[in-house]
Formats: C-alpha cells, structure tokens, sequence
C-alpha cells in the first residue's frame, strides 16, 4: 500500500541499520518476511512493508514468524524474519529443530539485542544461539556491513542449507549512517519437494540427521576460519592486539587507531586458528565483545591466552569511554585525557517516558489505584509504566503474556496472610494475543481466582502504534479480519456473566466493574475499548481548563497522573482533623489537553470544565 | 588525535523533535561530501522520556557515541536536559538553549524538584550559554512545531559549516514533504538565528 520507488542502485543513503537490512532483504530477492514489533527490530519488517515485491505480515507473535518464514525456505522461497533478543526465547522452540532441518531457500534471522536496556527487561546476548543450536553468526558494526552481511548471509544460508542468524544491537539497528545500496536479483524458488525424512521429524528423523549437523558445524568452521569478514588490521601499537566484532570494533578502532585488530564478522563458528595465529603477532591479546564472554571463553578453552572479562564489563555497551581507561590500566598508564568525563554529571530529575497525555491506560490505573488490598501481575507494553508514579498500581513484570499464569500462582500459591488479597492480571491487546490465551486457557481449566483487565487500545502501541489482529488492519493499513476480544474469551471458557466490555474513560463504571468482579471467586476478564492516543481511530475532544478560584488544591486530578496537568503552586494546609496536607494548585496545558475528561471526574470541586476556545491555547512551560 | 570529526549533542525529550532536528542537521553534513553518523539513546519509545541524538560528521567517522567530554556543542531543546547533559562537552564549549522548562510528572507530583536556574548552573561549570525562548518564537510565528526549526536556525552560525547549507537542507526537506510550509520554516531558521546572536550581543554588552 504505502509502497514507494526503492532508490536506485549505487545511491548512497543515511540509513539506519534496520532501513540497511531492509533493503538487502529486498535486493536478495526475499520472498516473504515475517516478525512481531519489538524494539530495536521493529522498523526492519516496516521498512520491508515498503518494498514491492515482498509479503510482509505482522505475525502475533516471534514463533509464529519464525515458522511462516520456515514454511517459505522450505518452499524454496528466500525468506526473512526479525525479532528483538527475548523474541528469540518465544521462537526457539522452532528454532532448535529447524537447525536439524535445515532450509532450501535462503533464510536470515535478524535478532536485535538490546546491549544497554534502552527498552527492554533483560539484557541477554544472542551469540549463545549460535552456539546452542549450531548455527552461524553475522556481526555487522555499522549500516554498510548490515546491509552487505545480510546479503551474504543468503549465500551462506542457501550454500549450506542452513538458517543464519544476523546479531544487531541497539547501536546499529538505531544508527543512521551512509550506505551505497546496489541492484535487486530476484529469486525464483525451487518449490516444496517432499520428503519425510528430512521434514518430518520424528525421533529417528531427527536421530539422522544430528550426525549431518556436526558435519555442516566443520564445514561451517572452515569457512569462518578463510572468510573474508574476519579481518586482520595491521597496527604498529603491538603491545595489545584486539578481538572484536559489531559496534564494538567502532569503539576498538575509534580508541586505538594505531592497534592490531582481529575484527570478527562472520564470528559463529569461532575461526579459532586464525586468531590463534593473530595471538602470536601481538604481546597481550584482548577480547572485546558485547556482552557475554563468548569469543573470550572458547579461546581460552582452545588454549589461546586471552583476556576479557578481567578488565572490561559484562553489562552494557563497550564505548571508548569504557574500554580506553582499562586498556590505560592494562598497559600501567594514566587514562589519557578526554576519556574521563571532564565534569561529573549534574544531578537532575529522572525524566522516564511517561503515558500519554489522555491515555485510555490511565483511567484504569487510576482506578486500580484507588483499590487497596491486591496484588496485581503485570505484562509487558506501556501499561507497564503503571509500576510507576503516582499509580504505583503493578507489582510484577517478567515476560510477554506472563501476567495470566502469575496471577494464577499469586492465587494458588498464596499465603495464609494474603488469603483475602485479590488478585488481577493486567495485559494489553498485542500481548494477549502473542502469548497471554494461552495463560488465561489455563487459568480458566484450572480454576483461578483472578480478574482480568484487558487492555484493548487497537494497536501495539510502546513499539509505535503497529497493527494488529485487534484493529482489523494489516502491516499496511489495508482492511484484515478483526478479532473480537469478548469472544475469545468466552470461546477459551470464561463465563459471558463474567465478561465485561467497559470504557476507562467512564471511572464510576470502571470503578464499579472491577469492585464487583475482584469479589468473585473465579475468572473475570474487564475488556477496556478505547483506542491508543498515538493511532488514527484515536478522536480529539475539546480540551478541559482549570478555573483558578475554583481550585482547592485538593489534589485528585494529580493522581490521575496525565502529563498535561501541571502543579503551578503548592501550600501546607492543616486539616479540621490536625493533619497537615500539602495543597497542589493546578493548570491544565490546554495545548496538549484533547478532552478526555478523566481528570474531571475525580476534581471534588468541580474546577475543571471545557476550555474557552475564544483564547489560545496554553502551553506550560513553567 | 582528536581528527576532524564535529561532534553535535542536540538534547530534548520525546516528541519534540530531537531526532528529525539531528536528521536534518545530518543530511547538510552529507550534502556538504561528509561522512555521518548519528545515534540516540531515546528510551523507550513513549513520548516524555529523555531523548539524547549524537551526530558526529567528519571526512570518516567510525564510533557513532560521542565520549563524555568531547562534544563541540551542545544543542538543547529544554532547560533542564541542557543541564542533564552538558558534561559531554569539551572545557568552555558552547550551549544553544531553550529556556522553557517542561515539567514532567514527577517533579509535578512532587518527587523531584526542578532546578531553579539552569542557565547559571551550566554557566558555573564553565560553559558559554545562549539561552533563548524558542517556544515563545515558534508561537509568534503562530506554530509551536517550528521551535523545531527555531532551535536549528540558533546553531546555523556555529558550525563548521556555512549556516545556509543547513537551511538548505531544511528547504529541501519541507520542499519534499511540505511545501506550503518552506515559507515558515525559512522564517523560523531566521529567528532562531536572531536569538542566538542577540543572545550573544546582550552578553557582550553586559
């Protein structure tokens, strides 16, 4: 739908990382492309959606892509899938045997850690799937090599019929650089040939074809061993020579220009023996890999001295910052200045991202909120920013769709003082359908004592406003069967009296639904059903503003927690009972107020009332 | 050792337009034969957040994170991110700022406090400052997205480069996408440059 002309061959293009593999995807002649949002991934399969020439689909959920992508390679087809680094976790499953398989057509399978945690709940290092299930590695550092890494990793994919996986990070699926792209090739597939031995496997298929797997693990280090993308760079400064791969050679090279370096990039299987050979050129030989000592730990074991982990971080990113004043340490000699930072930071405010200004979500924190006596599991989305202030109304977060069976074992497993604790799951659209049914089935058969908030805002709206199977529309906004969430809780057995489809902008009936269902000893699911703010079904209303004398300070709208509602004044005010309180006197920002009127219904006094539209809008900037 | 690479901070949070800032910074760099890299720690992708945009543009860059200490300048969409940041530039180094103060919710509630002066915190460490209310120009020119625009025309004079390549890559950008609002944003770039220079008059009298 929203395809454009693809620039031509030879243009040189700021492109990010994830815009680079896009485009290979594309020049490979890649037949289908498969994955569910996840950031830093997310914009590789919109980028795709793009192109002519390609099926896109938004998959519900990382397994699911990866075996849509599986299908195609075996059909022949090229095929492409991209999930961030805990997608894999969910998609593994089909990973582990496709590797016994093996595919016909090419397939790449881009995972994108997040090294650094700018939006993820763990930190995790892809590179141990390679290891795990006997599959190469690409390691691009920067767009270029993404984009040209991509397209070998076709050739390999196809030469040893072998799934390859290509390892980003945040630091190169997010950065912007220039990259001269060339002609598409298309790609004609070879079609689906039957063969049960091969794809079909049992445990004596499978049995038969373990063996074949450590051949191609031989063949695979061959080629890594003579590959061309692990590269050495001659360097006079002999006194440490570098291994390093992805962005962290970027930083390798930015700090010792005048360094040998062993740059990795076809880096699973590990060419051992040529950086054994490397080793002897150089005094000391150090590792520096994003972020588990993978490289590190499998030259020690082959005998090659090393080091690594002695000296550098296990958590996080390997910026010059980082590895200069270690490498200085390493070498006895004082950190060279520039390195250090010159100041210590100032200490300001933490600025977390918040909810949106009139975020449906915030109607239903509010009002769990106001709830006392409860535990309540959380998922993954923005609803987790719950957990935060001034709600405070989320007590666990682990996993996609974990919300449904924690909340089942808060019930079941509950202690003796917490017998009269309620217990609710709260989960979004996008991540009910990823991998929370399957939880809620199981609450259900097993008969849980949990209520269910289900938040339906029509999108997967923290990786940017995605589509889904909850808003009818498909990875390019074109009509596509729409799921009707009520339904399908009630087709997985929770009872119809015990299914309630609710507006969070309407809190005394939200109020009342959830006070009524958290008494009732078994399953209820509250379906919310007002879309994300961020999406196009989302319609302003009039804005609301404050009438000043009107304001007592009271409070009540603050906790509401819309970012448009500013505290201008603050006074100590005792009460008639003794109790001192601090009065908050408040503004709206009319700017960015769009009328949802949740801050209304809480204001005791009833000072806040629809906006003058004769005057300009305000914006509060303090 | 330090080569010629330029590297640029340009600072806010989410949803004011920090990152397409640097983009267009980016794209006058590479109009001009440089090579570019531009990154951001940008949170999660939620509005509110912090948003921290490296460009870093030079005849061949390699690491895209400028190390703390060596920015050349510092370019800050809001007062307290001004302040947040300004340790990643190098000793006395220039800070082009807005002088709004966007309150998130947790000062609001009253967690935090916001700082009172950031201007003259940032000038004791050392800093130049040019501190101008880029909202209130963008508001006068009767768009509050032109800060965008007001914030790019203030650094026009302090790069490497002449101030008119940027507004090139502006014009070209809206040319592209926006036509009917070249006119505006040409307006705009010419205040913000305004504002940075009679920034740098009132100090030079004072």
């Amino acid at each position: 739908m929203s395809a454009v002309l693809p620039a031509p061959a030879q243009s040189r293009l700021l492109l990010s990382g994830n815009d680079a593999v896009a485009r290979a995807v594309w020049e490979s002649g890649v037949k289908v492309a498969a994955a569910y949002p996840g950031t830093p991934a997310t914009e590789m399969l919109e980028a795709i959606s793009s192109y002519p020439d390609v099926y896109a689909e938004w998959s519900v959920n990382e397994k699911v892509s990866l075996e849509v992508a599986v299908g195609a390679a075996y059909s022949g087809s090229r095929a492409f899938c991209s999930m961030k680094h805990v997608g894999m976790n969910v998609a593994s499953d089909a990973l582990m045997t496709l590797t016994l398989t093996g595919v016909i057509g090419g397939l790449v399978i881009a995972i994108a850690d997040d090294v650094g945690l700018s939006s993820s709940q763990n930190e995790q290092d892809s590179r141990y799937w390679g290891r795990f299930g006997h599959l190469p590695i690409f390691e691009p550092a920067d767009s270029q090599e993404a984009y040209a890494m991509t397209k070998a990793a076709y050739e390999i994919s196809e030469r040893f019929q072998v799934p390859v996986i290509l390892r980003l990070t945040t630091r190169i699926c997010h950065v912007k650089a220039m990259v001269t792209v060339g002609e598409r090739v298309p790609h004609a597939a070879s079609g689906f040939k039957k063969d049960p031995a091969r794809w079909v496997m049992t445990p004596a298929g499978a049995g038969k074809r373990i063996p074949l797997m450590f051949e191609r693990d031989a063949a695979l280090k061959a080629e890594s061993e003579a590959s061309a993308w692990n590269v050495t760079e001659a360097g006079s400064d002999r006194r440490v020579g570098f291994v390093t791969s992805g962005p962290a050679w970027m930083h390798v090279r930015e700090s010792f220009p005048n360094a040998p370096v062993l740059k990795l990039g076809f880096s699973c299987p590990v060419p051992v023996e040529k950086i054994r050979a490397f080793a002897a050129t150089v005094d000391k030989l150090v590792v520096v890999e994003e972020t588990e000592p993978l490289v590190e730990t499998e030259l020690k074991a082959a005998g090659v001295a090393c080091l690594g982990k002695e000296i550098l971080p296990r958590q996080g990113e390997l910026a010059p910052a980082v590895i200069k004043p270690a490498i200085a340490k390493l070498l006895g000699e004082p950190v060279p200045a520039g390195v250090i930072p010159i100041l210590p930071a100032a200490q300001v405010f933490p600025r977390p991202p918040t909810m949106c200004v009139a975020c449906p979500h915030l109607g239903v924190y509010y009002t769990l909120s106001q709830i006392k006596n409860t535990f309540i599991a959380g998922d993954i989305g923005c609803y987790t920013l719950g957990a935060g202030h001034p709600w405070n109304a989320l007590d666990t977060t682990i996993s996609m769709g974990a919300s449904m069976g924690i909340a089942l074992g808060l019930d079941k497993g509950r202690a003796e003082a917490d017998k009269d604790k309620r217990i609710l799951a709260v989960i979004g659209d996008s991540t009910f359908m990823h991998m929370g049914m399957q939880g809620l089935l199981d609450m259900v058969y097993n008969g849980g004592n949990v209520t269910v908030m289900l938040l339906d805002n029509r999108a997967v709206g923290m990786t940017g406003g995605q589509n889904n199977p909850g808003n009818g529309r498909d990875i390019h906004g074109a009509p596509a069967p729409r799921i009707d969430f009520a339904k399908l809780v009630e087709g997985l057995g929770v009872k119809k009296e015990r299914i309630h489809v609710v507006n969070p902008y309407v809190l005394p009936t939200l109020f009342k639904t959830i006070r009524e269902e958290i008494k009732i000893p078994e399953v209820s699911v509250i379906i919310t059903d007002q879309p994300c703010v961020l999406v196009q079904d989302y319609v302003k209303q009039q804005p609301v503003e404050v009438i000043d004398d009107k304001c007592t300070g009271c409070g009540n709208c603050v906790g509401v927690g819309c970012p448009a509602i500013h505290v201008m004044r603050r006074e100590k005010a005792i009460k008639p009972s003794g109790k001192e309180v601090e009065l908050q006197f408040v503004q709206i920002e009319t700017a960015a107020c769009t009328g949802c009127n949740l801050c209304v219904q809480p204001c005791a006094p009833g000072a806040i009332v629809p906006a003058d539209t004769t005057k300009p809008l305000r914006l509060i900037k303090h | 050792m330090d080569n010629q690479v330029t590297n640029i901070l340009v600072v806010g949070i989410g949803g004011q337009g920090v990152m397409t800032a640097t983009e267009i910074l980016a794209e006058a760099a590479i109009a001009l034969g440089q090579d570019v890299k531009k990154t951001e720690v940008a949170g999660m992708a939620q509005r509110g957040g912090v948003v921290s945009s490296h460009l870093r543009f030079g005849a061949k860059v390699l690491s895209p994170q400028i190390t703390p200490g060596t920015a050349d300048l510092l370019l800050a969409f809001e007062s307290a991110e001004a302040l947040r940041w300004c340790h990643m530039l190098k000793p006395g180094a220039l800070v082009l700022m807005n002088t709004a103060k966007l309150v998130p919710p947790v000062v609001n509630i009253g967690l935090y406090d916001y700082p009172a002066d950031p201007v003259a915190e940032i000038r004791k460490r050392g800093f130049e400052v040019r501190a101008f209310d880029a909202m209130d120009i963008a508001m006068n020119l009767g768009e509050i997205k032109l800060g965008n625009t007001v914030m790019l025309g203030a650094v026009g004079d302090h790069l490497p480069f002449p101030a008119e390549a940027l507004l090139d890559a502006i014009v070209k950008r809206f040319s592209a996408r926006k036509p009917a609002l070249v006119e505006l944003n040409r307006k705009a770039f010419a205040a913000g440059r305004a504002a940075a220079a009679s920034t740098q008059a009132q100090k030079e009298a004072a």
